[in-house]
Formats: C-alpha cells, structure tokens, sequence
C-alpha cells in the first residue's frame, strides 16, 4: 500500500506545480460559464412553463460543471501512451506491484490535482461575483463533500479505463474518443441532465456518467434531497466498481496481447 | 504574390500526402472530431426540445447561427497550425531559419500544415447550414447564396487574425497565451446563438473590440430578412463580413511589427 501512497502523492506534487495553467485554464472556465449561463437565462425568459430546474438550480449546476471540469477525462494519460509507443511500458510490467492500483493511483492523482487547483478559485469568484448560489442546506453541503469523493473515485476509474486502451494503440485511441463525447454528454456537463426529454430520464440516471457530475449537483442545489445520499452513493459505488473490474479485465486481456516496441 | 500562392500549395499538398500516410487514424480522428463538434449541436437540440423557442428566435434560426459560425472557424482552425504551434518556434529559435528564407513568414507558417481532419466540424456545420437552409423560407437567390460565402469567409479571416495575434504575442511572453482562446473557441461559442440574448456589455465586446457580430449576426439577419431588434440598417448587415477581413489586414500589421521585434532565444 505504502507503494501506491508514494506514486499518488508524489504525482500529486508534480502536477500541483502547474499553476499559471491553472490560472489561464481558470479564465477560460469562467468566461465559458457566463456564456452558458446567460445562454440559459435567455432560455428561461422565454418560457413560462414549469421547467424540471429551476434557474438558480441550473446556474448553480453550470458553475459546478466548470470548477470540476477537470475531473472528466478531458486527455489521456500522456505518459501511458508514450510508455506504450516506445515500448518502456515492458519496465512497468516488471514492477513487483500490481500494474492495475499502480496506474489508479497514478489516476487518481492527475484527476485530483487539476480539479483542487481549479475548483476552489472558481466556486469563489461565481459565489461573489456570478449569482452562484452556497448549498440549500447544510445537510446538502455535507451530501454533496460525500458524493463528490466517490465521484473522483469514479472519474479516476473511468480515466484509467480509457487508458488502459491505450495498450491497442490505434483502435484504442479512437474508441477512448467516443468514450469522452459520451462521457460529456451524459454527465450534465453540456445540458444539466433534468432538462433532457422526459423519455430519456430513466436511461440517464442510471448511466455511470450520472454520478461523476450530475447526482452531486443536484445533491448541492437541493434538486435531490440530502436524505437521499445513500441511494446517489449506492449508485457511484456501483459503477466504480464496475470500471475497475473492467479495466482489470481488459488490462490482462491488453497485457496479453501488447508487443514491447523498441530496441 | 503568384509565387506565394504557388509555394503555399506545394507545401499543402505535401502536408496532406503526410496526413494520409495513417489514413485509418485520420477517418478516427476525423470522425471523434465530428463526434465532439456535434455534441454543442446536440445541446441546442435537447434545450429546444424543452423550452420551443429562444425569445423570437426558432431553432432552424439558430441552425443558421450555428452553421456560419462552426464552417467559418473549421476553416481558419484548419489552415493556422503553424500559427498556432508558433510558441515552439520562438522557444527553441527555430524561427531563424524562416527568416532566413527568401519568402514572407506569413506564407512559411501558413504553410506549415492543412489540418484534414477538421473537415468533422466543417462538414458537422454545413449539415446544420443545410438542414436551416431548407428548412426556413429563405428565398435564394444568387446574391444570397454570394453573401453566405462571403460571411464564410470574413469569419474564417476574423478567426484566423486572432490566431495571427495570439502566436504575435508569442514575440513578446515566448509562451502561448491560452486567453485568445475564450475569444476563439470561446468566440464560437458565443456567435451559435443571436447577440441579442446576452447582456450588453458582453455584446458590445464581441461588436466594437472582437468584431464577432459583423460576421454572423448581421449577415445572417440579411438572409433571414429579418427585423434587427437592435437596429441596424440592412445595407450595413449585406456589408458586414468586409469588417472581418479588415481585421484580418489588421492583424497581418500587428505581425509585422512583431517580427521586427523578434529577438532570437537560439543557442
């Protein structure tokens, strides 16, 4: 275990360092949020039927979408993918560690790093500046900090998924592009996910990209009651297990079958 | 200038010989880029869905938006890669070895690559361009149909000014800098939907300092002979694009001062 600490705050670090790309990624999230939020206030005005969000709810939604942005899958593992085109992916095969929790702690850390950096400067300035709204309740707020570490648990095992496919070097790269589409899409990052027709609802919640962005969301604006954690949570755990029994499944299906390029 | 334009199409049919070397990555990258670009379409679609209409606008009206805006930066995005990857350039003095070449540098970076697979968000907004086309009683006419290559193509010259003014920057920080971005991509994603509905200072950044309005509301309120809430007189919206390939020439001005202002970091 000590092992995987090691790899995951020493990675932690590393990517910590970056910040004035955090600062210009900050811009652009901000100047991005405002264009949607303002998109959707022109949508709001212009219907006066009764919508499943109401607007405080989906700008709360847009803002918590562009703090956590980093959490998606946005790229891939840079350095897999080199290990694997250069053939020093046979190095890590060799490690007396077990090669799956070896690139999850990896994960877990470039999903964390990114998201820290970004998502505190962001919630402050939309809180005082941009009608973002704090947690309807503090029951709320504590729901939310739950949901949204299982939430990390899971974008972590979603991103490793996608790298593990890296070890198909072509085909892998295009399937962990649609991968990405789906994963924006179905998460509420684009559209929040109540806003979606009606008959897609059922399908929606039970996708695993409901519980990177959307379930905590709603957890936060209160569109989902707090009493409601255990289910949201059930949900999460489910699929991140799910993906990190896949992506051990296909990691030694990839192992089997990767050639060490190199000389 | 016929040398320039010869020398450019050598070193674009060089670089799409290059890109269709892996031709099974470039039909995955093409198709995932298609994919992404039309994610944003599909976003309009679910909130029309829910809320019908958007103020007075329709959603075959925003398809109209959407399309000129998406085409227009397809191409700009396409034909900039080495204006866009200029950073590297000045950070290891590569950019030497252009200046030392008997040819303008706007040629020599223009040149640098035709990026094919930009063809998905191309062919992604000329999709939805068609299916407006059709779908709203717009009579077309020869001096129409002028007019939307025309805005094609003062949009595509306002984009790429920009991208010419993010790699000048380069001259002076050595790094890129990421800002331009949001007036960019950014940009795109605020011309998909009429200027109307933003506030008024935000239009007013994207009518007097990134000249955003004049290549796609405007004109497209000339096809749509549609009442400008706003006011303005429809001999300026035919008129309009003409504002993007002025900043355009603009930009190409800032450029030259920037490579005067060159000092190189080789070693």
């Amino acid at each position: 275990m000590r092992a995987y600490w090691a790899l995951f705050s020493g990675r932690l670090r590393m990517l910590l360092q970056y910040r004035t790309a955090a600062l210009a990624g900050l811009t652009t999230q901000l100047f991005w949020g405002l264009i949607r939020v303002m998109a959707f206030e022109a949508f709001y005005r212009s219907s006066s039927k009764a919508m499943p969000l109401s607007i405080e709810q989906t700008v709360d939604y847009i803002w918590l979408g562009q703090a956590f942005l980093m959490l998606l899958p946005v790229r891939l593992d840079a350095e897999i993918r080199a290990m694997v085109r250069t053939g020093s992916v046979a190095y890590e095969l060799v490690r007396p560690l077990d090669l799956y929790a070896l690139w999850y702690a990896r994960t877990i850390a470039s999903c964390l790093a990114p998201t820290v950096l970004r998502c505190m400067p962001l919630c402050i300035i939309a809180l005082f500046v941009f009608d973002m709204r704090l947690p309807s309740s503090p029951a709320s707020a504590m729901a939310f900090a739950l949901s949204m570490m299982v939430a990390l648990l899971l974008a972590s095992a979603l991103s490793n998924l996608l790298n593990i496919t890296l070890l198909w070097t072509l085909a892998g790269e295009g399937m962990a592009h649609i991968a990405q589409v789906a994963t924006f899409l179905f998460c509420g990052m684009i559209v929040p996910l109540p806003l979606f027709p009606d008959f897609l609802q059922p399908i929606l919640v039970y996708l695993p990209f409901a519980g990177l962005m959307d379930l905590p969301f709603r957890l936060y604006t209160g569109h989902i009651a707090a009493a409601e954690i255990t289910s949201v949570l059930a949900r999460q755990i489910f699929w991140t297990v799910a993906l990190v029994l896949c992506g051990r499944w296909l990691l030694s299906r990839g192992t089997r079958v990767l050639v060490a390029q190199g000389g | 200038m016929r040398d320039a334009f010869a020398l450019y199409f050598r070193y674009i049919s060089a670089s799409f010989r290059g890109q269709m070397q892996y031709r099974a990555s470039f039909i995955m990258m093409t198709l995932a880029h298609f994919l992404m670009t039309g994610l944003e379409f599909l976003a309009i679609w679910v909130l029309f869905a829910r809320f019908e209409h958007l103020g007075s606008w329709r959603l075959e009206e925003v398809c109209l938006f959407y399309g000129l805006i998406n085409m227009a930066f397809a191409l700009a995005d396409a034909t900039s890669r080495g204006f866009d990857m200029f950073h590297h350039m000045v950070k290891t003095g590569d950019f030497d070895r252009l200046l030392l070449r008997p040819r303008s540098t706007v040629t020599q970076l223009a040149g640098q690559e035709f990026t094919l697979r930009r063809i998905g968000r191309f062919s992604q907004g000329l999709l939805v361009f068609l299916y407006a086309a059709q779908a709203l009683s717009i009579e077309w006419t020869v001096a129409k149909v002028a007019l939307v290559a025309f805005t094609i193509a003062g949009g595509a010259c306002l984009f790429y000014g920009l991208i010419v003014l993010q790699a000048t920057m380069a001259f002076w920080t050595t790094e890129s800098l990421e800002i331009v971005n949001t007036v960019t991509y950014g940009g795109v994603q605020t011309a998909q939907y009429p200027l109307t509905i933003y506030r008024t200072w935000f239009r007013q950044v994207f009518t007097y300092i990134v000249p955003l309005a004049s290549i796609s509301y405007y004109p497209s309120l000339a096809l749509l002979e549609k009442a400008d809430p706003l006011g303005s007189d429809p001999v300026f919206q035919w008129l309009s694009p003409a504002i993007g390939i002025a900043f355009f020439l603009l930009c190409l001005q800032i450029w030259h001062i920037g490579v005067r202002h060159y000092r190189s970091t080789g070693s």
